[in-house]
């Protein structure tokens, strides 16, 4: 266990911004902390670096405690690396120099030969003499990962490290950095908003809302067994369609009856939400049931439609782009949800 | 970008209780003094000296001063307005020479290209010289313009102001996105009515600004006006606290001065938002309209006079002048006049840039409204004429020295003397007040280059806040904390009416000597003096050009 959280709390004078949040990151998993604007996720991230202290609880890293409620870890020693936003290079000096920085007390050519290795490592060869302003964002980002590994640090922090790249350098780095941090072996925290990003970087991803962690959990869970309504929201798309619970196997909707596991607390009868993606929705030209098309969407490979049901209701549905329907007209549809996610419904 | 006021407050965790936030509270009170004892003495009854300067020149004194501000914005507008336009917009022969050389005026203080001209337009001077062995002319045979007089202090003015509309100007028109004007041309505008249809109106917020600041500086002029004898408030003031010895009455001279001044301050602070909201996002510099032949020399002219009349005339005048004298005035003495307004210069150039470091970084760590007030309060002194400051400051400082004297003698039968008034602690604190905006600005302009996330990256990198400090705060603001100190250095330098009020008794700098010199009518003496004013003067002009080399990458390919 690397990384260590244990019902943190976290309070600016009387305002709560965190509050009882625990999860654990094994060695060498990239953990995400993913979430809305104002969601906490970022307090969170200082909280373990150390640049926000806790009101209760406990931060562990390797075993050690680096925050409780009594103990305060000053930032600079714990031996962590952080990657910025905004990258916060230091401009008053060289790439090479901004890498060095906080490895000044090794050896002459033992730092020479740390800071030639991670030029090579982050794709930057012979830039070492250049100054941070002379580089593009995408090198400045590699820089600033470079300079946060220097140290080897035992847990990288990064803070929203993709949101000032435009969209196509982005898709192109989140792999790439994720191949460096495997390939290093580097523990590491990521915060975003994006859910894409989180998805393609993180192994566990810790979905956060108004300061609580409504789920840890692969993406793959995420996705298709979502904790709560906020996450099923929040993740991927899809509508929550009513339906009334049959027995412990069954729930009827406006799709027709819907097999899966019912959760105990529902009993015959209760009425509750489902959730229903996208792609659990099937356009079939030979479909018994029919719904007609309010909205198309056409995405290149798809078309996302939405379908009002007979009853009123609506869902989503891709189709394949060679199916392009006008609004307006009535399409075949069937279900196949393999993954029944249920909510009570709210009052 | 989310940094929240709670992120930024913990990159330096100070303790507690705040003993930092108290004292920018408690420095902003101290330096607030001079204007809030001043304003006191608007509720004091007014007593028999007010009501003799109210029955006799106070009128003169308003009317005299709202004539120069008004003869002063007609010319700073004219010049500095056409000449901003002429090298933004078009190009031709020397254009990039003029660019910078525009501001060279501002290095010549008022009062000293008062002295200049009057020398050279006097009777014995050389251009009545000239006129009269060229046309053979006598004595009385001739009508010449007196120099001294109102319109020629206002000339004078003009002459060394008019570069504070030119940059603003200048900065506006050149922000103005070719997008914008293109519009104009598409809609079939020729380039004047470009001019004055789309570029003047949406630079005239800029264009407010800088004249606002001019005229700051006219009703501020002591030099000038005393030395033409025209009345207006700063001689009024000089008169009533020196000649009548009425500290109320000046005081309440200086109030009703301040009010005027304080008005140009709304106007400024009004205006420097309203430039805000006109600055497009898509940014590209308009192409410049070449000038070949008589339009090429009609805008080569209208940027060579300023320059001319502004600063080669009464530059060489001076040249000349203290060539001819260097061999008398050049002395012993003329050098502990150097060293002492080095030393004051420097000392109240340290002391500002102290001052603006604790209150900037007060600010970054503790920032909160109430915080940033002060600092705004604080840097208000920029608007306070010298006149008035030095009354501002006398008096309290007179009352406390009387105050602890008396005390000290009935407990003790031991006399103080005066320890704060008449020293130069008196001088030091005037030039502090004025002059803190200067340093404040620029150390908060190279200190908001540092973002917050820099200090957490060097924390994270295994640095202490101190050694933070040390390794990147150091040598990123290095150049600005020098900036700050030569900006001080040469303002406290051209400074003339708080010195001359507050010195310790013959205490002499470079400033007062030319005053006193020319006072004498030995114009030719003061050039020593004068010149070595204007040659410091030069140093932040050289910086202001740089600068304005820098802010704009880029513009190669455009022209």
């Amino acid at each position: 266990m690397l990384l260590e959280l244990d019902h943190i709390d976290i309070a600016y004078g009387n305002t709560a911004v965190i509050s009882d949040v625990s999860f654990q990151l094994e060695d060498g998993d990239i953990g995400c902390l993913l979430g809305p604007s104002g969601c906490g996720k970022t307090t969170l991230l200082r909280a373990i670096a150390g640049f926000e202290k806790i009101s209760s609880g406990k931060i562990l890293i390797q075993h050690g405690v680096v925050s409780s409620t009594h103990l305060h870890i000053a930032p600079e020693r714990r031996r962590i690396g952080m990657v910025f936003q905004d990258f916060a290079l230091f401009p008053h000096l060289s790439v090479a120099d901004n890498i060095a920085f906080g490895i000044r007390t090794m050896v002459k050519e033992q730092l020479n030969k740390r800071v030639e290795e991670l030029l090579v490592l982050v794709g930057l060869e012979g830039y070492g003499k250049q100054y941070p302003h002379q580089l593009s964002g995408g090198q400045q980002q590699r820089v600033a990962l470079a300079r946060a590994l220097a140290p080897r640090p035992s847990l990288l922090l990064l803070d929203e490290p993709f949101s000032s790249l435009d969209v196509e350098l982005r898709e192109q780095l989140v792999p790439e950095i994720r191949r460096i941090l495997k390939k290093e072996k580097i523990t590491a925290i990521l915060v975003t908003h994006d859910q894409f990003e989180a998805f393609a970087m993180a192994d566990n991803i810790g979905v956060i809302n108004q300061g609580q962690l409504q789920q840890w959990d692969t993406a793959y869970h995420l996705y298709h067994q979502p904790a709560s309504r906020f996450v099923a929201d929040f993740i991927g798309q899809g509508v929550m369609l009513p339906g009334t619970v049959l027995n412990q196997q069954q729930v009827e909707t406006d799709l027709g009856i819907i097999d899966g596991e019912i959760p105990t607390g529902c009993k015959k009868g209760c009425a509750v939400d489902i959730l229903v993606r996208p792609d659990d929705i099937i356009h079939d030209d030979h479909a018994q049931q029919f719904a007609e098309v309010i909205d198309k969407r056409f995405r290149g490979a798809d078309f996302l439609y939405t379908l009002r049901l007979s009853s009123g209701n609506e869902v989503l549905c891709f189709a394949p782009s060679h199916h392009n329907h006008q609004i307006g007209e009535r399409i075949g549809i069937h279900h196949e949800i393999d993954h029944l996610v249920i909510f009570p419904q709210e009052k | 970008m989310q940094l929240t006021k709670r992120q930024q407050a913990s990159t330096f965790n100070l303790p507690r209780p705040d003993w930092w936030r108290g004292s920018v509270f408690l420095v902003t009170l101290i330096l607030a003094l001079p204007v809030l004892v001043i304003f006191s003495f608007i509720f004091t009854p007014s007593g028999e000296v007010w009501q003799h300067l109210a029955d006799t020149v106070l009128a003169d004194y308003v009317s005299n001063s709202l004539l120069l501000v008004f003869g002063v914005a007609i010319g700073t507008l004219l010049i500095g307005v056409s000449s901003a336009w002429v090298v933004t917009a078009t190009s031709f022969p020397g254009r990039k020479l003029f660019e910078w050389a525009l501001l060279l005026p501002m290095a010549i203080p008022a009062y000293i290209i008062a002295y200049t001209y009057t020398g050279m337009l006097d009777f014995a001077g050389p251009v009545q010289t000239a006129l009269r062995e060229w046309y053979g002319w006598g004595y009385g045979d001739y009508w010449f313009p007196d120099i001294r007089s109102l319109w020629g202090a206002a000339l004078m003015l003009t002459l060394v102001l008019y570069p504070y509309v030119y940059l603003l100007a200048r900065a506006a028109f050149l922000e103005q996105s070719v997008c914008i004007l293109d519009v104009g041309r598409s809609m079939g505008m020729g380039p004047w009515a470009v001019l004055f249809k789309i570029a003047l109106p949406l630079a005239r917020p800029a264009i407010i600004t800088g004249l606002s600041l001019a005229l700051m500086e006219t009703l501020a002029d002591f030099g000038t006006v005393q030395y033409f004898g025209v009345d207006t408030f700063t001689t009024g003031i000089f008169r009533t606290w020196l000649g009548l010895g009425d500290s109320a009455a000046a005081a309440q001279l200086s109030a009703m001065l301040l009010v005027f001044v304080f008005t140009l301050v709304i106007i400024e602070r009004w205006s420097r938002r309203q430039a805000q909201y006109f600055s497009s996002r898509t940014f590209k510099p308009m192409p410049r309209i070449k000038l070949t032949g008589m339009r090429a020399t009609f805008a080569f002219i209208t940027c060579f006079l300023p320059l001319l009349f502004g600063f080669l005339l009464p530059a060489g005048q001076l040249l000349s002048w203290s060539i001819d004298t260097a061999g008398e005035m050049i002395d012993s003495s003329f050098f502990s006049l150097i060293i002492n307004s080095l030393l004051l210069a420097g000392s109240a150039a340290i002391i500002a840039l102290v001052i603006a470091l604790f209150m900037t970084y007060g600010k970054r760590m503790r920032g909160n409204k109430a915080i940033s007030t002060a600092v705004r309060i604080s840097a208000m002194g920029y608007a306070v004429p010298g006149t008035v400051l030095a009354v501002g400051v006398m008096i309290p400082f007179a009352w406390l020295d009387n105050t602890l004297d008396s005390w000290m003698r009935d407990q003790f039968g031991y006399s103080t003397g005066l320890l704060l008034s008449g020293t130069i602690i008196a001088l030091l604190f005037a030039y502090t007040v004025r002059f803190l905006s200067v340093s404040l600005q620029t150390v908060e302009a190279g200190l908001g280059k540092i973002r917050h996330s820099m200090d957490d990256a060097g924390r994270s990198l295994g640095y202490t806040p101190g050694q933070v400090l040390t390794y990147i705060h150091l040598p990123i603001m290095r150049s600005t904390l020098l900036t700050a100190v030569l900006m001080v250095f040469v303002d406290v330098l051209k400074e003339l009416p708080a010195t001359l009020m507050l010195r310790p008794f013959n205490f002499n700098t470079l400033a007062v000597r030319a005053y006193e010199l020319a006072g004498d009518e030995r114009l030719a003496d003061a050039s020593s003096a004068a010149l070595a004013i204007v040659l410091v003067g030069i140093i932040p002009v050289i910086m202001l050009s740089r600068a304005i080399a820098r802010a704009k990458p880029g513009e190669e390919h455009v022209t």
